[in-house]
């Protein structure tokens, strides 16, 4: 029993680690800022979740006890996270980023 | 809905003066009987009963967490890709949600459903602005949106 928390709160924290990875690979491998916002505000969101969830399991189990703030911490950044996305997308548009050459379409422009 | 859950708090009061027990197991005892008797008694108030609200609240949720999770496979699978050959664009999508909430929760989904990132909401709240990572997939994307979330929204606010 006691081994299969452990277990689990390190796989928790390893696949949020990886995430991270992915997210900053993105970051240097994707083309422009529209899909590097995708890497960034999916990947880091769940990356940061599972870390603070191993972290919650970690000291639930060790010390028995069960921190709110974390579960605070969760809530917060799962909402604030894809406005913040978003927000950074609607400012670089209207700034007028140039989007990767090989992008296809763009109805936002046949607007104005 | 409100006035509902303040209705079934008072009826728990009323339980706890009624058994002279003032603890919060009697409280939850009172609560789960008010509830019983808000059931039977659900015709009576114009609202529908809030538990079905609830349960909506639930779904949508879980909603959100299996997103996230198939969002960030997809998108694992784009940046680990050793070639780069998807095709970004932003395409248009009429909603048929109306109220401000309901919106900023559909562009929250959308923003982590995978593949796709809200740009712009129109002025009137008609139609949001997305970027699609592969604008092969939007007519599933579209499709997704339409059938699951607005739908699931919906169920809330009905």
């Amino acid at each position: 029993m006691i081994a299969i928390v452990e277990i689990l709160s390190a796989l928790f924290l390893l696949m949020g680690v990886f995430l991270f990875l992915v997210s900053a690979f993105g970051i240097i491998r994707l083309p422009d800022v529209y899909t590097r916002n995708h890497a960034v505000s999916k990947s880091s969101t769940l990356g940061i979740l599972f870390i603070l969830i191993g972290t919650l399991l970690f000291f639930f189990h060790q010390h028995g006890h069960f921190d709110f703030r974390i579960v605070l911490a969760i809530i917060f950044i799962f909402m604030t996270s894809p406005v913040a996305g978003h927000l950074i997308n609607r400012s670089a548009y209207h700034s007028g980023v140039k989007m990767w050459d090989q992008s296809v379409q763009d109805d936002l422009k046949k607007r104005r | 809905m409100s006035f509902q859950i303040l209705l079934n708090a008072v009826l728990a009061v009323t339980w706890i003066f009624l058994k002279n027990e003032f603890d919060g197991s009697t409280f939850i005892i009172g609560y789960v009987l008010g509830l019983c008797i808000m059931f039977v008694f659900r015709h009576f108030f114009n609202d529908r009963f809030y538990l079905s609200r609830v349960i909506a609240v639930i779904r949508l949720l879980l909603i959100f967490a299996r997103e996230l999770i198939s969002s960030n496979i997809s998108v694992l699978k784009v940046v680990l890709k050793p070639k780069l050959d998807m095709q970004p664009g932003i395409f248009a999508f009429e909603t048929m949600l109306t109220k401000d909430w309901e919106i900023t929760v559909l562009s929250n989904l959308i923003t982590l459903t995978p593949g796709t990132l809200v740009v712009e909401v129109s002025a009137d709240n008609r139609i949001l602005y997305i970027h699609a990572m592969d604008i092969a997939d939007k007519a599933e994307a579209v499709d997704s949106i339409k059938h699951t979330f607005e739908k699931a929204i919906m169920e809330v606010s009905k």
